[in-house]
């Protein structure tokens, strides 16, 4: 293939820079010593110090994680036997309206799930006392129901393009479809899982409006607290917190991306 | 993952042929797998709608909980339409939701023009460093969304670096407002929803066969005419996933708005958040809810009916 034209060269570093040159600020003006975060007041890591001794971002960030380890896991279980059903179990009843439910939260606007997830809690409530208070529980529950279609998705798209021989061999030579899911079609379909849990940790650390939704006072997590923070204007310790995880994020990937090229190399 | 497949209707006859031994068992793992994820979803997913329906057509009450019961203690049932004829007459419920569709749909074609020649360059780019800019794409997806909104402000602000910049360049004296209008509502919009974007435009146009543009080309065809005639066509199924996963979250968007386009940028996401929060119309916030979700009605179902499509073909 002839090498790129010009004009599309050109729209290619206008995009990248687009998208970079916003975070590229955010690292640098992280080492501003001045507390009006727009005006450069020479060299300082005050601020990364400052972060490390604040509480509430450490509660904060202790809290997502905890969320998004037990949403991601709960999701990759729901979305994996759905996968299942949509993709092995043929027609069962009310077959579209499960198919229906699978994908909607996917297109779903995080205003409308979180609010109606919101009525749901307070009606449960009414009904039932339970939840007795909004948190952790119930941020969990939101992440989990609108992750399990991204993992139900990804690991279904696997179990389509995967051959179906091996699996129809196994039961054929007697193996009990309980069995055959154990023993081939999960071995087979794990790297789908891995990679549909990981998309649902990240959802889960990365929501905001449904979290702010469903949870309760008392309850804050990390995307709530840098959200209140920033509502009010530019502030130099959130520069530090974004340039970590931006350092973070770059490292885990260009990480991955070097492992990506050994591999293909050998 | 725009283009990956929807459910497949594949029947399990082998399970009519089983022996008889474990047969039981096996039904009760088929009906808990099924049965498992279905409960889930009708309780966390279905029941919320129905609630937020049966909210949307009380009157709001100065109670706990604010709103007016369907039912009352006589058993009879009491629904209003009250507060969608509100929405549909007043007029600023109508301007706010025209002004989130055009703004959606304006950084939808906005996403396009950027994201197609993008998508178009790391397709044809060569194999080393393919991966390598895709996954440049793909990174800000794991920087969180509201710190890369975030961002933004440090720059647009009457203080920030292009105000700085353009001043020092000596094209404005007194800096402009950026921050806290439309256009930058509009700016992160776009930024925000490019990687959702490229992605699918570089699945269909990395899968494309490059012969026929070369073998249009033999035939004289000129290059604008190959991509009128064949790059275009081929790559449609992803400029309609791209464009469906960029308009459906930004009509909805509530923290753009709120960062970047500052106390009187209503958008429709923004407006049911502060009727529920602030004003604590609940009714009123239901059926601006319900409102929005019938407008969203028609690209959701063309989506899931392109994404059936797109599966069975697959098949």
């Amino acid at each position: 293939m002839k090498r790129l034209s010009r004009s599309i060269f050109s729209i290619l570093i206008f995009g990248y820079a687009f998208l970079y040159i916003p975070l590229i600020l955010v690292v640098a003006y992280s080492f501003n010593d001045s507390r009006i975060a727009t005006i450069w007041g020479g060299f300082s890591t005050r601020w990364y110090g400052e972060l490390f001794r604040n509480d509430q971002v450490l509660d904060a960030l202790f809290l997502s994680v905890r969320i998004a380890l037990t949403s991601a896991t709960l999701a990759t279980i729901l979305g994996t036997m759905a996968a299942l059903a949509l993709a092995r179990f043929g027609r069962f009843r009310g077959h579209t309206l499960f198919t229906g439910m699978i994908t909607s939260p996917m297109v779903m606007p995080e205003v409308i799930t979180g609010l109606s997830l919101l009525l749901l809690f307070i009606a449960l409530q009414q009904l039932t006392g339970w939840p007795g208070q909004r948190g952790f529980s119930t941020i969990t529950i939101a992440h989990t129901t609108f992750s399990m279609a991204y993992v139900a998705v990804v690991v279904q798209a696997r179990l389509s393009a995967m051959d179906q021989s091996l699996e129809e061999a196994a039961m054929d030579l007697g193996g009990r479809p309980l069995r055959v899911v154990f023993d081939i079609t999960l071995p087979l379909i794990a790297p789908a899982m891995i990679a549909g849990w990981l998309l649902a940790f990240t959802l889960s650390l990365d929501d905001l409006v449904i979290a702010s939704f469903v949870s309760g006072p008392g309850a804050t997590t990390l995307p709530m607290y840098i959200f209140s923070k920033v509502k009010l204007g530019v502030s130099p310790d959130i520069n530090a917190l974004a340039s970590l995880i931006i350092a973070f994020v770059s490292f885990g990937v260009l990480l991955a991306w070097a492992v990506m090229r050994r591999t293909e190399a050998r | 993952m725009g283009i990956v497949a929807a459910p497949q209707r594949r029947r399990a006859k082998r399970l009519d042929v089983l022996p008889g031994a474990g047969k039981l068992q096996d039904n009760l793992w088929q009906r808990v797998a099924i049965a498992t994820p279905y409960i889930w979803l009708f309780v966390f997913f279905l029941m919320p709608f129905v609630i937020i329906l049966k909210i949307s057509l009380a009157d709001p009450l100065v109670a706990q909980p604010p709103y007016t019961p369907t039912f009352d203690s006589l058993g009879n049932i009491s629904v209003t339409a009250d507060n969608f004829a509100f929405l549909l007459t007043d007029k600023l419920y109508a301007i706010t939701y025209l002004k989130s569709i055009l703004m959606a749909a304006t950084a939808t074609m906005c996403c396009l023009m950027l994201g197609y020649p993008m998508a178009y360059g790391i397709a044809r780019a060569s194999e080393t460093s393919r991966n390598l800019l895709l996954l440049l794409i793909i990174l800000p997806f794991w920087i969180s969304f509201l710190l890369r909104v975030y961002a933004w402000m440090g720059l647009l602000n009457n203080h920030g670096v292009i105000n700085n910049l353009l001043m020092f360049v000596g094209v404005i004296d007194a800096p402009m407002q950026i921050i806290y209008t439309d256009f930058a509502v509009f700016i992160g919009l776009t930024y925000s929803y490019l990687p959702f974007m490229i992605l699918p435009l570089y699945a269909t146009l990395e899968r494309m066969d490059l012969d026929l543009v070369e073998a249009a080309q033999d035939l004289g065809a000129s290059a604008t005419i190959a991509f009128r005639d064949i790059t275009w066509p081929l790559s449609r199924p992803g400029v309609i996933a791209g464009c469906l996963l960029v308009f459906i979250p930004a009509t909805g968007e509530y923290v753009i708005p709120y960062l970047l386009g500052g106390p009187n940028s209503l958008l429709i996401g923004r407006v049911l958040f502060d009727e529920f929060f602030v004003n604590r119309d609940w009714p009123l916030a239901s059926a601006v809810a319900i409102v929005m979700l019938i407008l969203l009605v028609v690209p959701i179902m063309y989506w899931k009916n392109f994404e059936r499509k797109a599966a069975e073909n697959e098949a």
